[in-house]
């Protein structure tokens, strides 16, 4: 099916594809580990918001034997197009583990590719001669894969974490993988609908790179502008959805700018000039911080993101979810004892905590950032 | 009649272009036609006391027609003609008549006037359609405003892991557009007024051009773009600490590689002062810098513009877009320049070498895409900020500029046209009917600068409406999401190599 | 009132009494989606929260949220009302209109996001904030009644000393509740519904907003 969609120039990199959808997340932030189960959960009230075109769910924590090794997912078309891989890998990493995904066949979910997980850790000798830290030798490394080895598509590639995703109902693709068998102190979710096309497995949510994944619903309207500018860094927007470019933004800001996730936040939905300048300017933390918006305005103005968004970006360490700046897509949260929901509609969270506590909404462009004990903030 | 309104007869006779006509069942006999005319075109028969008109003198700038109380009257295209043929047009044919009488070189006004493809037509713009809402811009917030200037690659910060606020200097528009340069001499002192109030009421710039800045002008100078030509006409450290940034003018869009002069004989008074040139010599613009005879030249002339305003002004380079304009651009980017500014083929002009105007140079939209795109391959686009004219007609071509890469549009012709302008193209006759490109003051009285301030405001707040009605139609609250962002622009009748200059895709596509 | 329906455990179920006319709809649980959404005549009461879209151009009857709702509560709601106990998400009240003898009116309890009010152009928008001091936040947040051209938007104190800004096409009030009798029957609805003072309430200044003309675009175009 891939190859029709491809013949006729439908798929995700050869046409740009927006999608509505549903997003959620669990956090335990005493880091204590949680199966698979409640995500899934949480996911089943808000099938409406999906189409059954993809679905797909980001776990931190749950490699605790690799913590130092990057944990890359990969969807093959082929065992050529694997052994090709492979070889490119080997060339400047060491591969500490490979093995296939384990999955739960089922009817509802087809056309699968090969999926396999490869954990590897760049050579000292490779990174030290090209100068690079191993952070941005791994994101070369994606990019070149992605990009330029037919039939290889890495999916996943951060520390201690992993992606799951596939073209199905999230509820589906979460015990296709089995994610009952992992244990994360973080997980986020996603459901898919996309408005043009089938989708296929790559370009179903969450979108990660390094530790970063990226869970969205909206369609943003800065797409090129951002695109456009974010691959003067390196970055490749190979599958021209909004939620690839919103990772490669974080990753840009927060990893190589090394912005805060407040600054962060006030860069992609920074607030409008008349409200910054609304700022009290006779108080000097008013000043201070009218002076750092209309700096970050200044600096990164192709880094707005416009049009409606609601984000949960997961890292090691936590998350941070993200409206835009008007607001045009739901988003609430909620906590009880020591786990806080996010989700698209209170139903999800209400579906696996029914006395979640202090339900509220987060105004657009004004991050709600929830962070985990014990556990290394990792990029962030 | 004066001499040089004789009218030669025999092989040196051109016939007129254009036709009066005057409706006798109208006309009342006022006289305005006669007063309004500088070309002598209407004269009164000292004898039989009646009206009748000197076709041959006519420019068509309109200027009777609209002051005549009982629109008694009408210029039509002269029904003479040449016998038709289709590659020796009649502009051909005329310009050749002229050289070989005069053995002169054509020289003409305003932008090339001939049939050309304006890409800007070719261009089509989004909108949203269910998937992304379209946003409501009479209602909820809508940014146009824009910052030009250099920008920091990487962010710094103090011991206290605080952000360092400070930035190069910046120029701050209430919306993505501003007045192109016009020099004070090519137009008149009064339409020099008009620019500097309306880019004050409007929270935008004028641009001096390369005639200095006069004493009058002083007060608007948190508006005005004090330029530095190669002629260096009024530029003295009073004049470049004005204004709010310096634009070094390479060249322009109607005239790539080539100076100019402004005769002595325009060389009096007030203009003789502001150029400081002494009266009746003439003022004459070399084609190059003299200082410039390399790229690293321009780095030196920029940064000394800089040392001499302690590096307060940002400092703008303007090119006349041609043949390697994407290299240009991003050896500009990198001599310290805040701003490239740079000027299409249909740029307009007060006067140039018309087969010049006419044949030297790229359109803007093909240079401003692949600048922009050149700069972004090099990972500078960030740098440095983008300004694009010639020739930007109205609010679509500055949302389609700004898609393409544009920070903001130079607009020059559109600000004659709210002030009277009628495009006649006879600005280098120094007999402007409307009062703008013109010393003469009983001419330039004809322009009122409060209604001229008053109607300028007007058409550019209109265009910026539209602006904002456009964005919000593709769903973008604020420019800088539009900025670089050619996904929302797509192009018919265009050639597969025009569509790879241009990034963007074909309508259906 | 024809027959009472009672929903338990609801959990996300959109356009729950779409378009009802004649009943009474009891609802534990949290009910998805537009709900009430073209509401024509029932009554619709939640003993808990509801999500976005509530009364979704809702034509008649009555909507009772004995909690807080989310985004676009009330949009092009051109007649019945809506009682919030709590809070409101962005876009309360958007596009709310009247016409002939059908005037909407929505009362929240608590505080609203922003852009309350959007281009109302008719009814009546309460919005009290009983527990704004508690929360640290404004009664509205940024941009209530952008585009505002009919109706009237009244707030619980004063407004314009809370550094609330308005656009500039409504004329903004600050008046004793005598002067705004129109609210008391509402407010003491609300006092009624959720265990109120409503005398209390009724007391102190209200902030009345209301738009200085009903064609505030006519100088926008002209004919080409």
């Amino acid at each position: 099916m891939r190859e029709d969609l491809a013949r006729a120039g439908l798929l995700e990199g050869q046409v740009r594809i927006p999608a509505g959808c549903a997003i959620a997340a669990i956090v335990a932030t005493d880091g204590k580990p949680m199966s698979g189960h409640d995500i899934i959960t949480s996911m089943e009230p808000m099938r409406e918001r999906s189409s059954g075109l993809g679905g797909g769910f980001a776990g931190y924590g749950i490699y605790p034997k690799y913590a130092d090794c990057f944990a890359f997912h990969f969807f093959f078309d082929s065992r050529d197009s694997r052994k090709t891989t492979e070889a490119y890998l080997e060339q400047g990493c060491e591969v500490v583990n490979r093995e296939l995904i384990p999955i739960r066949k089922m009817a509802r979910i087809t056309d699968e590719p090969l999926i396999w997980r490869y954990v590897i850790k760049p050579h000292r000798s490779v990174l030290s001669r090209l100068q690079l830290d191993e952070n941005e030798y791994v994101v070369r490394l994606v990019m070149h894969i992605n990009t330029s080895i037919d039939g290889a598509y890495v999916f996943s590639c951060g520390k201690n974490m992993g992606i799951f995703k596939a073209v199905g109902y999230p509820e589906d693709v979460g015990r296709y993988y089995r994610l009952e068998e992992y244990e994360a102190y973080q997980w986020t979710a996603h459901g898919r609908y996309p408005t043009n096309t089938p989708g296929w497995w790559g370009g179903a949510h969450p979108f990660g790179l390094l530790d970063w994944s990226v869970v969205h619903n909206g369609e943003i309207s800065s797409y090129d502008a951002n695109r456009r500018f974010i691959e003067m860094f390196g970055y490749r927007c190979t599958l021209q959805t909004d939620t690839e470019v919103i990772t490669y933004i974080a990753d840009y800001l927060l990893r190589r700018q090394k912005l805060s996730l407040q600054e962060t936040a006030h860069v992609m939905a920074a607030p409008f000039w008349s409200t910054i300048e609304h700022l009290d300017m006779r108080d000097p933390e008013g000043a201070r911080k009218r002076a750092e918006l209309a700096y970050l305005r200044k600096v990164f103005p192709s880094l707005l993101v416009t049009g409606p968004f609601s984000i949960i970006l997961g890292f090691n360490g936590g998350c941070m979810a993200l409206n835009d700046r008007l607001k045009l897509r739901s988003l609430v949260a909620a906590h009880k004892g020591n786990r806080v929901f996010i989700a698209s509609e209170e139903a999800a969270i209400r579906a696996i905590e029914p006395d979640a506590r202090d339900i509220f909404a987060p105004a657009g462009g004004v991050p709600y950032i929830v962070r985990v004990d014990g556990v290394e903030g990792g990029l962030a | 009649m004066s001499a040089q309104n004789r009218i030669p007869s025999g092989i040196d006779y051109l016939p007129p272009l254009f036709q009066v006509i005057r409706n006798a069942d109208r006309c009342i006999d006022c006289n305005v036609c006669v007063k309004q005319c500088a070309n002598g075109v209407h004269v009164r028969d000292a004898q039989t006391g009646r009206l009748s008109t000197v076709d041959e003198l006519c420019v068509d700038c309109q200027r009777c027609v609209c002051f005549c109380p009982t629109h008694a009257l009408q210029i039509c295209e002269a029904p003479n003609r040449y016998r038709p043929n289709a590659n020796w047009t009649p502009q051909i044919m005329r310009g050749s008549y002229k050289q070989a009488g005069t053995g002169g070189v054509l020289l003409s006004s305003m932008g090339n006037p001939n049939e050309q493809t304006v890409y800007w037509d070719k261009l089509l713009i989004n909108a949203s359609q269910v998937t992304n809402p379209s946003i409501d811009p009479l209602r909820e917030p809508m940014e146009t405003r824009c910052y030009l200037g250099r920008r920091p690659t990487s962010v710094m910060r103090d011991a206290n892991g605080a952000i360092d606020t400070s930035l190069p200097p910046h120029l701050e528009l209430a919306m993505p557009m501003l007045f192109s340069a016009m020099s004070y001499g090519s137009i008149s002192l009064n339409a020099h007024k008009v620019l500097a109030r309306a880019a004050r009421e409007l929270g935008i710039y004028y641009n001096t051009g390369e005639g200095g800045l006069h004493q009058d002008l002083y007060e608007y100078g948190e508006n005005t773009i004090t330029q530095v030509a190669s002629g260096r006409f009024g530029v003295f450290k009073g004049y470049l600490e004005a204004g709010a940034a310096i634009e070094v003018k390479i060249g322009q869009g109607a005239k790539p590689g080539i100076g100019g002069h402004l005769p002595g004989a325009k060389i009096v008074g007030d203009i003789s002062r502001t150029r400081m040139v002494p009266e009746g010599s003439d003022a004459i613009s070399p084609a190059p810098h003299h200082d410039i005879y390399s790229i690293e030249d321009l780095r030196q002339l920029v940064m000394g513009l800089k040392a001499a305003t302690d590096g307060r002004k940002p400092v703008i380079v303007k090119v006349a877009a041609v043949h390697n304009i994407a290299a240009i651009a991003s050896g500009i980017a990198r001599s310290g320049a805040d701003i490239i500014a740079i000027d299409g083929l249909r740029g307009g002009t007060g006067a140039a070498p018309t087969m010049i105007r006419d044949n030297v140079g790229i359109p803007i939209e093909l240079a401003l895409a692949a600048v922009d795109s050149r700069l972004r391959a090099e990972g500078i686009r960030n740098d440095v900020s983008l300004l694009v004219g010639g020739s930007i007609r109205c609010s679509a071509d500055v949302v389609k500029a700004i898609a393409l890469g544009a920070d903001a549009c130079y607009v020059g012709t559109a600000a004659l046209l709210a002030m009277g302008c009628h495009l006649c193209r006879n600005c280098h006759s120094g007999r402007c009917n409307w009062g703008i490109a013109t010393q003469q003051p009983e001419l330039v009285k004809r322009l009122n600068v409060d209604q001229g301030v008053e109607r300028l405001v007007k058409l550019m707040r209109a265009w910026n409406s539209e602006v904002m009605e456009f964005m919000g139609g593709m769903g973008i609250n604020s420019i800088e999401a539009l900025r670089g962002n050619r996904l929302m622009l797509r192009g018919v009748d265009l050639n597969e190599s025009e569509l790879e200059i241009l990034g963007i895709s074909y309508a259906g596509r | 009132m024809g027959e009472t329906i009672q929903l338990e455990d609801c959990l996300g179920e959109r356009f729950i009494g779409a378009g009802a006319s004649d009943a009474r709809i009891e609802i534990e649980g949290i009910p998805g989606n537009a709900l009430g959404a073209y509401l024509d005549g029932a009554c619709v009461e939640v003993f808990g929260n509801a999500q976005d879209a509530v009364g979704d151009t809702m034509n008649d009857g009555r909507i009772i949220i004995h909690g807080n709702v989310g985004d676009t509560a009330g949009y092009a709601m051109r007649g019945g009302e809506i009682y919030v106990k709590g809070d409101a998400g962005y876009r309360a009240g958007v596009h709310m209109k009247e016409y002939g003898d059908k005037r909407p009116v929505m009362v929240i309890g608590g505080c609203t996001g922003s852009f309350l009010g959007e281009y109302q152009a008719g009814g009546l928008i309460i919005v009290l904030g009983l527990e704004a001091g508690r929360k640290g936040r404004p009664i509205v947040s940024n941009f209530p009644c952008t585009g505002m051209h009919g109706g009237m938007v009244v707030l619980k104190g004063d407004a314009v000393d809370a550094g609330i800004l308005f656009p500039p096409q409504v004329d903004v009030r600050v008046v004793d509740a005598a002067d705004c009798a129109l609210i008391a029957p509402f407010v003491r609805n609300y006092a009624l519904f959720f265990g109120a003072d409503g005398d209390d309430i009724l007391q102190g200044p209200f902030t009345l907003v209301t738009p200085l003309s009903h064609n505030p675009y006519t100088r926008l175009y002209v004919a080409n």
